[in-house]
């Protein structure tokens, strides 16, 4: 697991982690604050749900962007067919 | 509610089944080989396969339950929304990649690439068809929910509809078609959902004056509170309506538990009617009452209905519950808002009131039980925030299990979606590893940008007037129907190719585990392609039928929490072998098969022991459960994990990790 692809993958995962269980323990220990209404008198609830949606998205896109076309570890058994490589161009 | 078809939507409904599956059989039309037949030759293009990664995924409970939840609770459904994309991370940052290099097959194939253990191959095949059943229960409940106001036809009609077209899809094609069906599918459903959104927006709010007349009671209190005012303010309400509606019937048994109802004799017929009491606060020191009738339905011992104390009918005009979800009031007075914004939208939610219906069950002094369903003004504020669901409402009390079962679910959704075998074998229908990833990412996106779209589709059904009070699964079909009577035809098609889709997937997903990991892998039955192929079909059949029979059993479930349900034994089972195999070198495989058996076995344990399942599934209500909460995952994910370190560090002495 050791390749570049998995580095940029755990922590684009810790990023969204990080982001997802500040949504959860807000909602489960402070629900009062995803009553307030802060921008545009909507709620924290659905500015901060529509931000996880649309930070996973992001996040999925740089990882498109960033990543190697196929960098499987030479040690990791290959699948006959992964050996094309016209789609790793960017 | 009475459901009459009509010539258009029918014709509409099947045009649009029958287009889809032709089409998807013609491309399908090659595939005979087993790697055809598994892996669709692992040829599927990456941005088809990514669409068909949201067909597969978006099923039954995510378009018609979460719909059906928001347009119920508001917010709380949309939790599930998140929790669901949330999965799809880990799914992409994680387990995509290697999970194609490991694999060819099943995802058994990926756990086991590294041991070759027979043991690991039946373990992760168990898995993979417990996982896949209980899934498909929901998915069965959503077919028979959806033909029946469409066609006219019973529940059962459309679970065995459903299920005879789905063996059909899998037998004749396999991974193909089954890829082609959901790809169709996927796209329709986001084209549409977007359309339907349009048109909500477009509509905005409007106060019928259905809400107004339905506002009998609307006198005025003016005392600074409202203790020991019920009694007196109650009686007066009474007395001035008596000579309208009839006289006040005294409660007794189950009924003087339930001040929020009363029931009023009609004076020449003798006929009683249920009525709901609401109060609000117009202004600091004045109190309004409304008093409105509620919904009653009775069920008889020969089986007929009663509505509201009368036989149900069976065509328009003759006695049946009123269709329901009205916004009472807007701000400023307004009566209509015309078009408005996708933002604004929200705003003038969280400004107005909107009537939910809530019911009870009362036991009857003769021991008959009645079903009521009375009105809840809800302010949109309310709405619009967490927690109003009873599932979701631990979160807004003090008690910390209920907080725990919140988290417990949150957690089970974000491990599960990376576990659920009928969306990892789409790992191995495209030709490598960059393609796995990349139709991750369009999967992520379609997925997204539906999940947004859900809140819309939901609260628009929540305020569109059109709702069934008695089930929450027909929202977005309503909400179509109260546009236009085409967009229900084919916003219900859609809906049925979506349970298609994903029953054929996770059909596919279980002749495969039975086929190849318990069958090849375990018994070490000399299978040539052919005869793999075959008994792959043979395996649907029986799964299907298995699912056919499921989904008549369990008519009028709750859609999305089963789903949850299924996510966590998924997640129990499946991830930390998965996770552990990826990132820690002294795995064994005792580790991996006792990590398996562990979190399946416990998690399946947990949820049958749950007071949900006493009431639900073996009919004991009031029953508090052997556990201390619903959802499993907080517990039973670690365990899995923890077994799985446990059992490698015993087993590891003289074995060395490849």
């Amino acid at each position: 697991m050791g390749t570049r692809n998995a580095r940029i993958g755990l922590i684009l995962f810790f990023v969204y982690l990080a982001l997802y269980v500040g949504f959860v323990f807000l909602s489960a220990f402070s629900p009062d604050t995803m009553e307030a209404t802060p921008v545009a008198g909507i709620n924290v609830a659905i500015l901060y749900g529509f931000f996880l949606i649309i930070s996973a998205i992001v996040l999925a896109l740089i990882y498109g962007l960033v990543c190697d076309g196929n960098d499987a570890p030479g040690s990791a058994p290959t699948d006959v067919s992964s050996t094309g490589t016209e789609e790793g161009s960017k | 509610m009475i459901y009459e078809p009509s010539t258009i939507a029918v014709v509409i409904f099947f045009l649009f089944v029958g287009v889809t599956l032709g089409i998807s059989f013609w491309l399908g039309r090659k595939a005979q080989d087993s790697s055809g037949y598994f892996a669709a030759h692992g040829q599927i293009p990456w941005f088809v396969n990514g669409i068909a990664f949201a067909g597969d995924y978006l099923s039954a409970a995510s378009f018609l339950g979460i719909c059906g939840m928001i347009a119920f609770y508001g917010y709380d459904g949309f939790l599930y929304s998140i929790g669901y994309l949330a999965g799809w991370v880990v799914a992409l940052f994680v387990v995509a990649e290697p999970m194609k290099r490991l694999g060819k097959f099943t995802f058994a194939d990926a756990l086991d690439a590294k041991f070759n253990s027979p043991g690991i191959k039946l373990a992760a095949g168990i898995s993979t068809l417990a996982v896949s059943v209980f899934y498909l229960i929901p998915q069965m409940v959503g077919a028979g929910v959806l033909v029946q106001p469409l066609l006219g036809f019973d529940h059962w009609v459309g679970v065995v509809l459903v299920g005879t077209i789905v063996i059909l899809i899998v037998v004749t094609a396999g991974m193909v078609s089954t890829t082609w069906v959901q790809f169709l599918k996927g796209s329709l459903l986001v084209i549409f959902s977007t359309i339907l959104t349009v048109m909500i927006l477009n509509r905005g709010f409007e106060t019928p004056d259905k809400a107004r007349s339905n506002l009998m009671g609307g006198a005025w209190v003016s005392e600074s509170g409202i203790e020991g005012l019920e009694d007196v303010y109650f009686q007066k309400l009474i007395r001035s309506y008596e000579d309208t509606f009839g006289e006040f019937v005294e409660p007794e048994g189950d009924w003087k538990l339930h001040e929020n109802l009363v029931r009023l004799r009609n004076r020449d017929t003798g006929k009683i009617t249920v009525w709901g009491i609401s109060w609000e606060q117009r202004t600091d020191k004045k109190y309004g009452v409304n008093l409105r009738p509620a919904q009653t339905v009775k069920v008889l011992e020969d089986g007929t209905q009663l509505v509201n104390g009368e036989p149900k009918g069976t065509k328009k005009g003759e006695p049946e519950l009123d269709s329901i979800g009205l916004v009472t009031r807007l701000p400023n007075g307004k009566t209509s808002t015309g078009p408005v914004g996708p933002i604004e939208f929200f705003t003038i939610l969280q400004e107005s009131t909107v009537e939910l219906w809530r019911s009870v069950v009362i036991t009857e002094v003769d021991g008959s039980k009645l079903t009521v369903y009375y009105r809840k003004d809800t302010p949109g504020s309310e709405i619009l925030r967490p927690g109003e669901h009873p599932k979701f409402k631990g979160i807004r009390g003090d008690e910390f299990l209920g907080k725990l079962n919140f988290l417990s679910l949150m957690l089970a959704l974000f491990c599960g979606t990376a576990s659920l075998p009928h969306i990892l074998i789409r790992y191995y229908t495209v030709k490598d590893a960059a393609a796995a990833r990349k139709s991750t990412i369009v999967g992520i996106a379609a997925i997204g940008f539906f999940y947004v779209l859900t809140l819309y589709l939901g609260l628009g059904a929540m305020t569109s007037g059109a709702l069934d009070v008695t089930d929450s699964n027909m929202a977005a079909p309503l909400l179509a129907r109260s546009i236009d009577e085409r967009l229900f035809a084919a916003i219900s098609a859609i809906a049925f190719t979506t349970v298609l889709g994903t029953v054929s997937g996770l059909i596919l997903a279980s002749a495969g585990a039975v086929t190849h990991d318990i069958l090849t892998g375990y018994f070490k039955i000399e299978m040539d392609d052919a005869k793999k192929v075959r008994v792959a079909k043979i395996a649907s059949v029986v799964v299907g039928t298995i699912a056919i029979v499921l989904g008549i059993l369990f008519e009028g479930l709750n859609v999305s929490y089963l789903v949850g349900w299924a996510f966590s034994v998924a997640a129990s089972a499946n991830l930390p072998a998965l996770i552990m195999i990826l990132f820690w070198k002294g795995v064994t495989k005792e580790g991996v098969i006792s990590a398996i058996v562990v979190g399946m076995v416990s998690s399946l344990t947990w949820i049958l022991l749950s007071a949900d399942s006493m009431s639900k599934i073996f009919g004991f209500t009031d029953h508090e459960g052997f556990v201390p909460f619903g959802q499993p995952g907080i517990v039973t994910i670690p365990l899995g994990f923890l077994t799985l370190v446990a059992v490698s560090k015993m087993t590891s002495k003289g074995e060395t990790a490849a």
